[in-house]
């Protein structure tokens, strides 16, 4: 049986050649991202905005969405918006943030499963206050900020400060892609977003780690190749893992994106463009990032070089 | 590396198929693994049972989860009040008399003393008023006193309740509430409800596989603070305007002397009039209860007494006849449902605060099992993905990081159990991404170990240097990744949590894994095929 070979052996790409073109894309599509930020923004959930999500199902197989739509917009509860998605007649209920606190939220609750309770099966009700809101957002942003500094740490640690430079900037990056995703698609950005990005974040890591430890290993091998080529030699000798790492990761999203139901699909969507955006980004702007800090400057004492060798034996 | 101890091998294996064994529990129904506790011999110790098993989190098997916040300004503003009544007793005990009266302040109460020789009486009084905030025990007493008294040379004197002190007041209310939820969840006879306690002022109720979420709300939300008092004349001093339900919210005099309370009542049912055959609700009071009920009624006989809950009058009947037998009835406009909960709440006891709703979360059981459904669908379809495309690479190799992939997921699965954590939607969904990264580790070795060779070196020295080179990027790789992972499980909230949980397993055991089965089987390989080259 002939095996897959999806990356020839050898390869001589000039990796860090192509930064002339990856960093613009990569700083444009950042503008954008910003753009779109300020004038449309985030399509926040109810996790991040507070008010009230429904989702029911058309006991007969059939909704009636304008029928629900019309009713719903009676209640005095504001704008609602009804959707409809899934295969099974499901619909979805989205009631904004009612003025009133609390109680006033509950309100809505009560009101509209007297209205549907009878042709509809509720499969979902959440409420979020504005206090619970407000929290979930700084617990989130918390999250990705300790993330990224945890890491910072261990890479300074156990890399050099250059080297984590250069993982933090492609981290940075993927997550500003990915929220150029979710503003493009008007994705719902909730607490599983959060997870995703948190994520995509490990996975970026992973992928720009794995570079750098060769990048880092070689340094080590060739005192005197120019940094450039070193690079370049970096990610071609890994390049072959990388694409089939991906690959498997994107198989097993793939199958979560048409199989694993409605409630994690937006999830999945989300993971499967990170994924892609992190593989990228490993390769075309965290290591291009490290020929402008000067790699080789204060680079592994003796010391450590006989660790290194020790370890060896 | 390569050469294999009898002994490490079995060691290997024994941890690995415990492992994996761990998750077998899980195939069972609940009852089944009751009846495994119940029926082994007591020498056997329960963590080795088959009987630990993963929990479903409430977006799998379905059911609400309620988030209450306790009303901080409702206790610290009955703090005060009765801060007012203590200074006011103090005052009378004294007998000194005040200029201007007692001020009520938004954390306390001040009043104006000019003669120094009665602030030289009362301030010693007003101290003692004071408490040590109890953290005894490890710390001892943590010297924060829970009311600040400062006396001004103007003669103006001040009592606060301190921070600390309101703080020790919430804390205690919350342990109270969540004794009271407690018993109003179980009344409603569900398995398994989770009540904790959610940062100072928070209480969190987990009840799975709940038909009507409305009727759990209802209970939890009402404070259920019953009262019995006199209808009193609108012009008499120390009287409330109460709304009256029975009368369209129409507010009537109520008495503000309080004959007895909910907390003297031991039994409260919902039946039927016998007469009107209307739902009521009947109760039966303590002996303190009995007695002042019956003096109470013996004394206004022919006048009305209203049943307050809650500072709304349900009714107001007129006392026919003393009832000093301690038990009666509360009529008004009930439905059956009503009265069923009144009962529940009067039993279970009233909330020391009114507590609201902040936060509800809830999925229908129908919701749940499709979600299981998919999670398993896509589970299968991605390690099936997963595997034929690792085969596809790298042959014989791709079958042994298969097998390294499959007790992956069995181990993630059988340390859940024996944590018994808690998989969520969001956990599933984790479970399929690390089948998709799992093999990474695999993949760092084989490809390492082919460029090895490529360099000229001998098969032998190829798989050693590819274990030995590989291993730092693994770890290296791996706990970036566990750092992100660890820092979504502190802030993570339930599902999400699920998901970390899953996440960092998963990550604890690839490493596992590919450190020790996919060594062992390569080495096995080797030892029995006795191969030239990479099979890749």
């Amino acid at each position: 049986m002939r095996l897959l070979r999806i990356v020839p052996d050898n390869t001589k790409f000039r990796i860090v050649h192509w930064r002339r073109l990856a960093y613009p894309f990569s700083a444009a599509y950042s503008v954008l991202v910003l753009v779109l930020f300020l004038t449309v923004g985030l399509n926040f959930g109810i996790d991040f905005r507070g008010g009230t999500l429904m989702e029911m199902q058309a006991k007969s197989g059939k909704p009636d969405i304008a029928q629900v739509r019309q009713t719903a917009n009676s209640f005095g509860f504001g704008e609602v918006e009804v959707q409809e998605f899934g295969s099974a007649g499901d619909l979805s209920m989205r009631f904004a943030l009612q003025p009133g606190g609390e109680i006033a939220q509950q309100a809505v609750v009560t009101k509209a499963r007297a209205a549907f309770a009878e042709a509809y099966e509720f499969r979902r009700v959440e409420t979020v206050g504005p206090r619970v809101s407000g929290e979930l957002v700084q617990a989130g942003t918390l999250g990705v900020v300790l993330a990224i500094i945890g890491v910072l740490v261990y890479l300074w640690f156990r890399f050099e400060m250059q080297l984590a430079i250069g993982a933090i900037v492609g981290t940075m990056h993927d997550i500003v892609l990915t929220m150029g995703f979710f503003l493009i698609t008007q994705l719902e950005f909730n607490l599983t977003s959060i997870a995703a990005i948190l994520t995509i974040v490990g996975y970026s890591l992973n992928e720009t780690v794995v570079v750098f430890d060769r990048t880092r290993e070689l340094l080590r091998r060739y005192k005197t190749m120019p940094i450039p080529e070193l690079l370049d030699l970096s990610v071609n000798s890994t390049l072959s893992r990388t694409a089939i790492t991906s690959t498997t990761t994107i198989l097993a999203l793939v199958a979560l994106v048409f199989f694993g139901g409605t409630a994690i699909e937006g999830f999945a969507l989300v993971m499967l463009f990170g994924v892609m955006v992190c593989t990228y980004s490993a390769m075309f702007v965290s290591t291009p990032v490290l020929l402008y800090l000067d790699v080789r400057a204060g680079r592994l004492d003796q010391g450590e070089e006989l660790a290194e060798a020790k370890a060896r034996v | 590396m390569l050469r294999l101890q009898a002994r490490k091998v079995i060691l290997v294996l024994l941890v690995l198929v415990f492992g994996c064994g761990l998750a077998v529990p899980n195939l069972f129904s609940p009852e089944t693994r009751k009846a495994i506790e119940q029926g082994a011999p007591a020498w056997i110790p329960r963590f080795l049972l088959p009987i630990h098993a993963m929990t479903l989190g409430l977006d799998l098997q379905g059911g609400s989860h309620v988030l209450l916040e306790i009303d901080r300004a409702d206790l610290i503003r009955s703090q005060v009040t009765q801060l007012r009544d203590d200074v006011r007793r103090i005052l009378r005990e004294e007998r000194v008399g005040l200029q201007g009266g007692i001020g009520l302040t938004p954390r306390g109460v001040q009043l104006r003393v000019p003669e120094a020789a009665d602030r030289a009486k009362l301030m010693p009084k007003f101290r003692e008023l004071a408490q040590p905030i109890g953290t005894f025990g490890a710390f001892g007493p943590s010297g924060n006193q829970s009311i600040e008294v400062t006396e001004n040379p103007d003669g103006l004197i001040q009592l606060n309740v301190t921070e600390a002190g309101s703080n020790e007041r919430i804390r205690r209310a919350v342990e109270q509430a969540m004794e009271v939820l407690r018993r109003r969840v179980d009344a409603l006879g569900t398995t398994e409800p989770n009540i904790q306690r959610q940062g100072l002022d928070r209480i969190l109720v987990q009840v799975p596989g709940l038909q009507d979420p409305q009727r759990l709300k209802q209970i939890l939300g009402e404070t259920a603070k019953l009262q019995f008092r006199m209808v009193a004349d609108a012009n008499a001093g120390d009287v409330d305007m109460l709304p009256s339900q029975d009368q369209g919210g129409q507010p009537i005099p109520i008495s503000r002397q309080v004959i007895v309370e909910g907390e003297d009542l031991i039994d409260a049912q919902p039946a039927f009039d016998q007469r009107t055959s209307q739902p009521i609700v009947n109760f039966r009071f303590n002996i303190r209860g009995a007695q002042r009920f019956g003096q109470a009624t013996t004394e206004n006989l022919g006048r009305q007494l209203a049943i307050v809950l809650d500072n709304k009058v349900i009714s107001a009947p007129v006392i026919q006849s003393p009832i000093t037998g301690g038990s009666g009835q509360i009529s008004g406009n009930f439905t059956v449902e009503s009265v069923n909960n009144l009962a529940i709440l009067l039993r279970a006891g009233a909330l020391p605060a009114k507590m609201t709703i902040v936060e509800e979360r809830t999925v229908g059981p129908g919701l749940g099992q499709d979600s299981i459904q998919a999670g398993k669908m896509a589970t299968i379809i991605a390690t099936v993905l997963v595997i034929l495309y690792m085969i596809g690479n790298y042959g014989l190799f791709g079958i042994i990081a298969s097998i390294a992939l499959l007790v992956h997921v069995c181990l993630i699965l059988g340390l859940m159990s024996l944590l018994g954590a808690t998989m969520t939607l969001p956990g599933i969904a984790g479970i399929v991404l690390t089948i998709g990264t799992a093999v990474d580790s695999n993949v760092l070795i084989y490809e390492r170990m082919r460029e090895e060779s490529h360099l000229g070196r001998s098969l032998v020295s190829a798989l050693e240097a590819g274990f030995q080179r590989a291993f730092a990027t693994i770890i290296d790789s791996n706990v970036t990744m566990l750092i992100a992972a660890v820092a979504l499980f502190a802030l993570g909230s339930g599902p999400v949590r699920g998901f970390a949980v899953v996440f960092i397993l998963g990550i604890l055991t690839t490493v596992i894994t590919a450190v020790t089965l996919t060594r062992m089987l390569i080495a096995l390989w080797y030892r029995w095929a006795r191969p030239k080259a990479l099979p890749f």
